[in-house]
């Protein structure tokens, strides 16, 4: 599998992202200038966190104009797996290929922490390897990951089963005091309507190496390989 | 506009003596220039000559075998560490710019700090910040001052190192009212280079173009480097533009583009603009090359119109760089800074005449010898006041509180209490290389690209060192060493950042020459070099000069992932250790201070030699793969040290102190040093045992780690105990309680 890692100005999980794609063996994993204008020969395209443009104006409102996000755009519509991570995924937001946004945390300072996912579908190419229900302990670090999106957008969501993570406590109770940013529904990460593209707000790339507090990331990364070689054969 | 005729009241406003005025009128021969007049007021305030320091600082073991760029040389001093590999790291101040402008003076201290590393070549990979405040508590319109200034200089740091993408993964945070108006904000970056990558901040061959990179000047930051040479008063608001505006995301794109283009062949220097700005670099630049640097205000590229020359020179504006770039390669930065979208611009040549020229178009405004500005300032050697260590506190005259209550209580001082709200701020573990997360002794980081494995510890107990500041800096350098073992680590390199009051006050003097001299001693008893550090002085606000402050920044390597060791119990029935002997040394401790308000008393003693044999010893058994935890014992004691052990993993423990005449209050809270609290394997118990008794320091058994819900503590006949979720939710509360309510 080959995975474009886009690298816009002020992204720094690039080479994270990079460093986790490549502890899998047989995936090369290439980081992408924002300038460039095609992603042929890609496999996968993954939006790491960071703060793009310094996140000014809005996170992710000046990326999604970048002249890679045209072709981030098509490879998406073309089925190709897009995952947006924290940063990312406001840009998938902001660029309409993903619904809703992601608002100021509602304690208004910037939290970075481990925390526990309940895993809620797993009949997506990003959770397959998965188990529903599943508690996983990622850590987030953001300031802007409140989940909000209107009524209609979330019943569409819940109705097409597009949450696939929300945050929950140790054993896997989705509560108020689990939510660290006042997301709406706990959401963590949505995917698109045709299940290739997904956002979430903690960081996988972080929790791929047991020195480095766990392997619990690695799932995510597993399921897109999976779905990829499944496609190619 | 014209420039303002040179008057006494001129020449004053700029800090300069009119001693120092003669000197310049010598090494001119005539008056100089209103720029002139700028120019040698920044390049010879304390920030940037250490006109009072120096001859202090040069007491500093500086040299080693591993030591590849000196302290003094360069913008940072670079340490091997094998492999080919090095690190470059150093820490600096921030304090003045703090105290009037929270958030943007704790954020460019961060830019600072990280410009200094990459203008090394090294990669920045991760940040300490080693913080003071006046105290937060209570409802008095001080303290509420105070929590605005932490939570504004917490909040910059979270700003600036957040969005460049380093990890914040230590540091430390204490609380006092001689900090009251005069925070300290102590900013630290390492990072990671090759030997071959080393760069130089000399403007080296005749005939090659000076180029400016990165942001535009503006007017902010103003002659900062003089503001923070000064004591702060009532009037210091006014000198808010004196203040930097950090844009962490150009530092980002300048530090990308910097390292890009260091990876060719085109650079012949390189040096950052800090303080004093564009006139600093130029002249330290051309001074370490032997050589002259001529450039034209003209051609630097600037935010406002209509800025005068003085204004272009002294402007402090961050996230800017000077390039000497080898003739004929000119076009890798413009590609380079094209790329990164970055202003860039040929703005000079290097000469051959030892000049700091600057020309406004055809008029010349400057035209200084190099030299002269950046080595041959002023130097002073201040008085120091005598000094007579202070006896110990007298215990019959402090009485004993009950330990049961007192524990609580020194958990819950914000000095003592969980910092978790500060670095939860801080992104911790971008990069992906934080092996041991901030909490606990020393944090520990993997450099992927390098396969090796750095551990780094901030220290400084100002309590001990107002009452013996000698003491108080050896004691700082132990125990960022001490630190530094329990995490499995040995040291390799120090840098230091000493905050003190006006010098031109003798018993400022003295505490200043007295930490040196301690951390020189420290320093030389570890065998571990200074590589370079910071000096800010002047730090006074009305009330007075704060505690002395000289701030310890140790890194260390761990040979093998194996031995990295935490502060958490790990697993009931576990065996607890105590390496080190407990004295009767209550005076300078936390508990004399936070249970009975006293701030007095000798700090307890240091004696290196037995301090590193207990390292050593300790050391020894991580390495045999005998310690499940390791944690040091410092404000607060044993007390404290053992309850922050049960944290980790919500354990519980048995303590027996066993048969002792001292009252129960010394053993639980003194605050002797070289003391480490250990646990072990049941199974491993009697190994451990037969290792450290062939090393011949003290140790003992003094319990075990259980599952049950309680630490309970006895010595002599008196039991004690706690429940360590009460207790963990004190030390974990109290400060989001007085910073949120």
């Amino acid at each position: 599998m080959k995975v474009a890692v886009i690298q816009f100005p002020g992204s720094n999980c690039d080479t994270d992202c990079q460093a986790a794609l490549l502890s899998f063996p047989g995936v090369q994993a290439e980081t992408v200038w924002h300038k460039e204008t095609s992603l042929a020969g890609y496999d996968a395209v993954v939006l790491p966190g960071g703060f793009s443009y310094g996140d000014y104006l809005r996170c992710g409102s000046i990326a999604r104009f970048s002249p890679i996000m045209g072709a981030v755009r098509a490879a998406a519509d073309a089925g190709v797996l897009v995952l947006g991570i924290c940063n990312g995924f406001q840009i998938l937001c902001e660029a309409g290929l993903l619904p809703g946004t992601l608002m100021r945390n509602n304690g208004l300072l910037f939290r970075c922490e481990h925390l526990h996912l309940r895993v809620e579908n797993t009949d997506t190419p990003f959770t397959s390897v998965l188990h529903q229900g599943q508690v996983l302990d990622i850590p987030i670090a953001h300031g802007e990951g409140n989940y909000f999106a209107e009524p209609e957008t979330l019943k569409a969501l819940q109705a097409n089963n597009q949450i696939l993570v929300r945050y929950c406590d140790a054993s896997g109770n989705v509560t108020a005091e689990a939510n660290p940013n006042g997301s709406l529904k706990n959401i963590a990460g949505i995917c698109s309507h045709g299940r290739n593209v997904f956002g979430l707000m903690p960081h996988p790339e972080r929790v791929c190496d047991q020195m480095l507090g766990g392997v619990d990331g690695r799932g995510i990364f597993q399921s897109m390989i999976e779905a990829v070689t499944k496609a190619k054969a | 506009m014209s420039n303002p005729a040179i008057t006494p009241e001129l020449i004053a406003k700029h800090g300069l003596s009119p001693e120092e005025y003669e000197k310049v009128l010598s090494i001119l021969g005539r008056e100089p220039s209103f720029e002139e007049l700028g120019v040698f007021s920044v390049m010879w305030s304390e920030h940037c000559s250490y006109k009072n320091s120096r001859p202090e600082l040069r007491k500093f073991p500086t040299t080693g075998p591993s030591v590849l760029v000196k302290a003094g040389e360069e913008n940072a001093g670079v340490i091997d560490i094998g492999d080919g590999w090095a690190v470059a790291f150093k820490i600096e101040s921030h304090n003045h710019p703090s105290a009037v402008e929270p958030f943007q003076g704790a954020a460019t201290g961060v830019g600072g700090i990280i410009r200094d590393i990459f203008t090394m070549g090294a990669r920045p990979v991760f940040l300490m910040d080693s913080l003071r405040f006046g105290s937060i508590v209570g409802d008095s319109e001080q303290a509420k001052t105070n929590r605005r200034l932490f939570a504004g200089v917490v909040a910059g740091i979270a700003h600036y190192g957040n969005c460049i993408g380093l990890p914040t993964i230590a540091g430390e945070v204490y609380f006092d009212e001689s900090y009251s108006g005069n925070p300290l904000v102590n900013a630290f970056c390492l990072g990671i280079l090759r030997h071959d990558q080393i760069a130089r901040g000399a403007a080296e061959g005749i005939g090659n173009p000076v180029f400016y990179v990165g942001a535009e000047t503006g007017r902010d930051g103003l002659a900062g480097a003089a503001f923070a040479s000064r004591e702060l008063t009532e009037e210091s608001k006014a000198d808010r533009p004196a203040v930097q505006v950090g844009d962490p995301f150009r530092e980002k794109l300048l530090l990308e583009a910097c390292l890009e283009l260091l990876a060719t062949d085109a650079v012949a220097g390189i040096q950052d603009m800090g303080a004093a700005g564009l006139t600093c670099s130029t002249c330290e630049t051309a001074s370490r090359g032997g050589t002259g640097v001529e450039i034209d205000i003209q051609l630097v590229p600037q935010r406002a119109k209509g800025q005068t020359p003085y204004e272009v020179l002294l402007s402090e504006s961050q996230e800017r760089m000077l390039v000497i770039v080898k003739k004929g390669r000119e076009d890798v930065v413009k590609r380079i800074f094209e790329k990164w979208d970055l202003p860039y611009a040929e703005i000079g040549k290097v000469t051959d005449d030892g000049m700091m020229r600057v020309r406004n178009g055809n008029d010349v405004v400057v035209n200084v010898p190099a030299r002269s500005l950046a080595d041959d300032g002023p130097l002073y050697s201040r008085e120091a006041a005598t000094f007579t260590s202070p006896a110990a506190p007298d215990l019959t005259t402090v009485p004993q509180a009950n330990p049961e209550t007192s524990l609580p209580k020194l958990l819950a001082h914000p000095s003592i209490a969980s910092k978790r709200w500060v670095w939860r701020q801080y992104d911790h573990m971008v990069r992906t290389g934080t092996a041991v997360l901030p909490g606990s002794d020393a944090a520990v980081f993997i450099v992927r690209e390098a396969n090796k494995i750095l551990a780094a510890a901030t220290d400084c107990n100002a309590i001990y060192c107002k009452l013996d500041p000698g003491v108080g800096a050896r004691i700082a350098v132990a125990e960022c060493a001490r630190n530094l073992a329990c995490s499995g680590a040995v040291p390799i390199g120090v840098t230091d950042n000493l905050n003190f009051g006006n010098p031109h006050k003798p018993e400022n003097f003295y505490q200043l020459r007295a930490a040196v001299e301690g951390i020189s001693e420290g320093c030389r008893a570890f065998g571990v070099p200074v590589t370079g550090g910071n000096v800010s002085l002047y730090n006074e606000s009305p009330a007075g000069a704060i505690d002395p402050t000289p701030t310890i920044s140790m890194v260390g390597t761990i040979a093998d992932a194996a031995h990295i060791t935490t502060q958490a119990f790990k697993e009931a029935g576990d065996q607890i250790f105590l390496i080190g002997e407990t004295g009767s040394e209550l005076g300078a401790s936390h508990y004399l201070l936070a249970i009975h308000g006293r701030k007095e008393g000798a700090p307890p003693a240091m004696d290196f030699a037995k301090e590193i044999a207990i390292h050593n010893a300790l050391l020894g058994v991580i390495r045999k793969g005998l310690v499940r935890s390791a944690h040091d014992c410092s404000e607060g004691g044993l007390g404290v040290a053992i309850a922050e052990s049960c944290f980790g993993n919500s354990l519980g423990a048995s303590i027996d102190f066993g048969a002792t005449d001292q009252r129960p209050d010394v053993v639980l809270f003194n605050e002797t040093q070289g003391r480490i609290v250990i646990s072990v394997k049941s199974a491993d118990a009697s190994a451990l045992e037969k290792e450290l008794s062939t090393t011949g320091v003290p140790f003992r058994n003094i319990g075990e780690v259980t599952d049950k819900a309680d630490l309970s503590i006895k010595t002599g006949a008196n039991s004690y105990s706690w429940s360590v979720s009460s207790l963990n939710e004190i030390f974990e509360v109290a400060i989001p309680k007085l910073m949120e309510g």
